[in-house]
């Protein structure tokens, strides 16, 4: 039983990762109606970002997001600028298609760049304080994925308050919502999409970091974290980014229940049943309106 | 004053729009009537710059709208209360609104603009906490033409605002029209509901098969024989 509670925090901690991962993929879907499937190398390189500003620098790594996130701010309006917004110009129904061919395109490329540049191994910062362990109850709780998992939950939070109570956060949801209604409301739509994406990819640079610095990051990652992404869009549905995050928990917490209770392997394996199941169940997920 | 030339406009091969023209002067309230396919939601459509027209020119203030976007003509002034009323329905009635006034000619009169929804639409003020899709069909009406009047417009342009509404509710409607008329705003109204624009308009066209048919005095349209027997029926004789 501690064993099955042991993992269920460590799984909770990695779900809180996957709620961020997810809400970056959950704004650009819902917005741009785009599935960028090339989201996963955006965290990635969000993971490398992090690893040479501490590397560089020697600055402390949760303080490296100061840097990342601008940084992949700027990423994604040069992505929206030289790709994604040549997808939006197509009508709503063969955008997905366009946006996977330029997604695949896209992750294929940045995961060529990335073992050309920084070569396959995988990488992982290190800090002083890495090996600090809290001990409640028996059970083992490493301080640093506690800290990553309360700042994946602050970074949902400022999310979820920009997109309440900012002027463009609202015209974002409006966009979302009905783009045609957003456009005769005086919102330039073009310019929604455009702050989406760049905030969507700046979530992918912030998941990156905390990769980085709670796991490793390698040229290949970009696939697994597109796919738990994927599936924690699927569980959560549209339209909350508190709900995405606690899809992301529930993933986190499904896997490793099925860990312990089936075996190592098949914590791949429940994401995708949970992904099947869902589809047939509730197509609108357990929080989409 | 809005100026529409010649203007044509098709979905793929089929014409909707055969050369249409017409004028909506300033504080004027224009009644468009058609049968269903007649091209009058394709006419708001390209005025409110959601279509591209093919063809012809919309001219408001004698400056041409055709190269820009919707949300620029909203700024020009222009407003479009769309068929089905298009609201945020996941959002509450008092974002609606604010959004309403997103464009940036909008924004600073943006707390007078409210109080006037609010004294047009005193349902409106009570419930500006609720979620839109919470509310009836006519009070979500209201908050369309609300939203719309957001934006400060000087042509107000409604598609059908009293389809699969409560009679009780669409005379408030009309009633509210009327009244922002009265505060200088133009009104460019479509309607199924003929009897009821034909008299509250000043000037009508009639539109069928994508060209205008017929135009005259609100009034005299009432009176004339092809109007009564295509849009009146026989029940037009109680008026």
């Amino acid at each position: 039983m501690r064993i099955l509670a042991q993992q269920l925090i460590l799984g909770l901690m990695l779900g809180g990762l996957y709620g961020l991962a997810a809400a970056g993929l959950s704004l650009v879907f819902g917005v741009l109606k785009v599935l960028n499937v090339a989201h996963g190398e955006l965290i990635m390189l969000g993971g490398y970002a992090a690893f040479f500003v501490v590397a560089l620098s020697g600055l402390d790594p949760f303080a490296s997001l100061l840097l990342v996130l601008p940084l992949s701010l700027l990423l994604g309006v040069v992505l929206y600028a030289g790709l994604f917004g040549f997808v939006v110009r197509a009508h709503e129904e063969t955008r997905v298609k366009n946006s996977l061919l330029i997604g695949f395109g896209l992750a294929l490329a940045l995961h060529a760049l990335a073992v050309r540049l920084w070569t396959a191994d995988e990488r992982s910062i290190i800090t002083p304080y890495g090996g600090s362990v809290l001990r409640v109850g028996g059970l083992s709780i490493p301080l640093m994925r506690v800290l990553i998992l309360a700042l994946a939950l602050a970074l949902i939070g400022i999310l979820h308050v920009l997109l309440t109570r900012w002027r463009w956060g609202k015209a974002i949801r409006a966009t979302a919502e009905d783009w045609e209604a957003a456009l005769l409301s005086g919102i330039d739509v073009r310019r929604a999409y455009l702050l989406a994406f760049a905030l969507g990819t700046a979530l992918a640079g912030a998941a990156g970091t905390l990769v980085a610095i709670g796991y490793s990051v390698s040229p290949s990652i970009g696939l697994e974290w597109t796919l738990k992404a994927l599936i924690v869009v699927v569980l959560a549905g549209l339209g909350s980014m508190i709900g995405t995050f606690v899809g992301g928990l529930v993933l986190g917490a499904a896997e490793a229940v099925s860990a312990y209770t089936f075996g190592g392997p098949y914590r791949e394996v429940v994401g995708l049943v949970i992904f099947v199941i869902v589809l047939v169940a509730r197509p609108r997920g357990l929080f989409g309106r | 004053m809005l100026e529409v030339r010649d203007l044509e406009a098709s979905y793929g091969d089929l014409r909707a729009l055969g050369g249409v023209t017409l004028t909506v002067g300033a504080g004027e309230i224009v009644a468009l009537l058609g049968p269903n396919g007649a091209g009058k939601s394709t006419l708001l459509k390209s005025i409110a710059g959601l279509l591209r027209p093919r063809g012809g020119t919309i001219r408001w203030d004698g400056h041409d709208l055709g190269t820009l976007g919707a949300h620029q003509i909203v700024e020009r002034g222009l407003a479009l209360v769309p068929e089905g009323r298009r609201l945020f329905g996941s959002m509450t009635v008092a974002e609606n609104l604010e959004l309403g006034a997103f464009a940036p000619r909008a924004r600073p009169v943006q707390a007078e603009s409210l109080e006037r929804v609010f004294a047009l639409f005193p349902a409106l003020r009570d419930r500006r906490t609720q979620l839109v899709r919470a509310l009836s069909g006519g009070q979500q009406q209201m908050v369309a033409v609300g939203r719309a009047l957001m934006s400060a417009p000087r042509l107000l342009m409604l598609d059908e605002p009293s389809l699969g509404i409560a009679p009780r509710l669409v005379t408030a409607i009309f009633d509210a029209l009327l009244e922002i008329n009265r505060s200088g705003v133009g009104v460019f109204l479509v309607e199924q509901n003929v009897h009821a624009s034909l008299t509250l308009a000043h000037r009508a066209y009639v539109l069928e098969g994508g060209r205008v048919v017929g135009e005259g005095a609100a009034a005299a349209l009432l009176e004339d024989p092809h109007v009564r027997r295509a849009y009146l029926g026989p029940l037009a004789v109680r008026v």
